[in-house]
């Protein structure tokens, strides 16, 4: 069956350490994060952190920023542009994934609770393995596909044509959306999960990719596209506002107008 | 330990090349499902309290007989679909999923027979 529960050495440990506040801030606000340490050979804890708002910027990424910066120095996460781009500090922020760079402080009621993406291998605190993720985007073979020969100019593609692009390109491989999604927590290493699907999508909504038949076929499995159930935690979830719900749909009409 | 590399636990045993038969069914039978459940329901209502004589002149009727085999078949078919999928999301025991596919699918089936007699038997006249 599916695991419901953590494995054993997954679970996390009710005590965990809290950093107090510098003496006389005012404005604190208490994080409490998750932490694991390959290395210590201990079951994950929460540890509590209390920022005082007054010195720290606006988001979740500052506070978390300035934890490392001044309370706990091994607290371990991704982040780099610090604006919305990269897609490297994803994590789960009250309850919901999304980018800690672009998520405001002041939009959470009570205590900040921090979490890897969820339902995926835990490299180090806030650090998930995106290996198997990375790999299914590369057998989707995200790259324009064509046998006509290369033009000495670009590629043309008419404005529409472009904009039918619109809501696919943005995607920053954030994978908020993966790992909301319960079909991929069941399933992840056969069903493609919504961020590689959108990606599949975004080449096959392409007018100069000439591989549809290919991409359409590899697609076409009951585990890799079919067990999309259209739950929609994706869309929820995605920090860009774009909706991998509607590209999965869009794939399933193409395999429906192919047959028709 | 799993020493496959990721790309080989990406691509595993490769695409199936079908389930668009068994999705495509699944919404189908969804939306056939809406106005036979109304009118499966509006003629139950409507036999509350009826003898058996009246209820014998209800099924012998063309219309309510053919019906009451497509509520039955799309009911089932339906069914069927539903949890299968219910079972490979959940179930990853190799021999219990083949199992429980079994015994849902063939269930699914008599039942779906059965139902399908009884009103044959009903509307010649059992």
């Amino acid at each position: 069956m599916v695991e419901f529960l953590l494995p054993k050495d997954s679970r996390v440990r009710k005590t965990g350490i809290t950093y107090k506040a510098p003496g006389g801030a005012t404005n604190i606000k208490k994080f409490k994060v998750y932490r694991y340490n390959p290395d210590a050979g201990e079951n994950p804890r929460i540890d509590t952190y209390e920022v005082d708002l007054d010195t720290c910027g606006p988001m979740v990424l500052d506070a978390i920023i300035k934890i490392k910066n001044e309370q706990d120095s091994t607290l371990t996460f991704r982040r780099s542009c610090r604006e919305g781009v990269c897609g490297s500090c994803a994590m789960n922020i009250d309850g919901t994934n999304t980018l800690a760079c672009t998520k405001p402080i002041d939009e959470i009621k009570g205590d900040v609770k921090i979490f890897p993406l969820p339902h995926m291998p835990v490299v180090k605190d806030l650090v998930p393995d995106l290996n198997l993720t990375y790999s299914q985007y590369r057998d989707i073979e995200p790259w324009l596909k064509a046998d006509t020969a290369a033009p000495n100019q670009e590629r043309l593609q008419s404005e529409a044509d472009r904009a039918k692009l619109d809501g696919l390109w943005e995607c920053i491989l954030c994978f908020c959306c993966q790992t909301s999604c319960p079909s991929y927590w069941w399933n992840s290493e056969r069903y493609l999960g919504p961020a590689v699907l959108l990606q599949a999508y975004r080449w096959l909504a392409d007018s100069r990719d000439e591989a549809k038949e290919e991409r359409l076929e590899a697609l076409e499995d009951p585990f890799r596209l079919y067990r999309c159930h259209t739950i929609m935690n994706c869309t929820m979830a995605c920090p860009k506002g774009l909706n991998p719900g509607k590209a999965i749909a869009e794939i399933k009409k193409l395999q429906l107008e192919r047959r028709g | 330990m799993d020493m496959r590399s990721h790309l080989g636990r990406a691509r595993g045993l490769g695409s199936a090349k079908e389930g668009y038969d068994h999705w495509w069914g699944q919404r189908l039978t969804s939306i056939a499902m809406v106005p036979l459940s109304f009118w499966f329901v509006y003629s139950m209502v409507g036999l509350i309290g009826a003898d058996y004589e009246t209820l014998l002149a209800w099924a012998g009727t063309h219309g309510n007989a053919l019906m009451m085999v497509l509520f039955v078949m799309t009911l089932f078919h339906h069914l069927n679909a539903g949890v299968q999928v219910i079972i490979e999301d959940y179930v990853h025991t190799e021999w219990l999923k083949i199992a429980s596919l079994i015994v849902v699918k063939y269930g699914c089936i008599a039942l779906a027979l059965s139902c399908i007699i009884a009103v044959l038997r009903l509307a010649f006249g059992g």
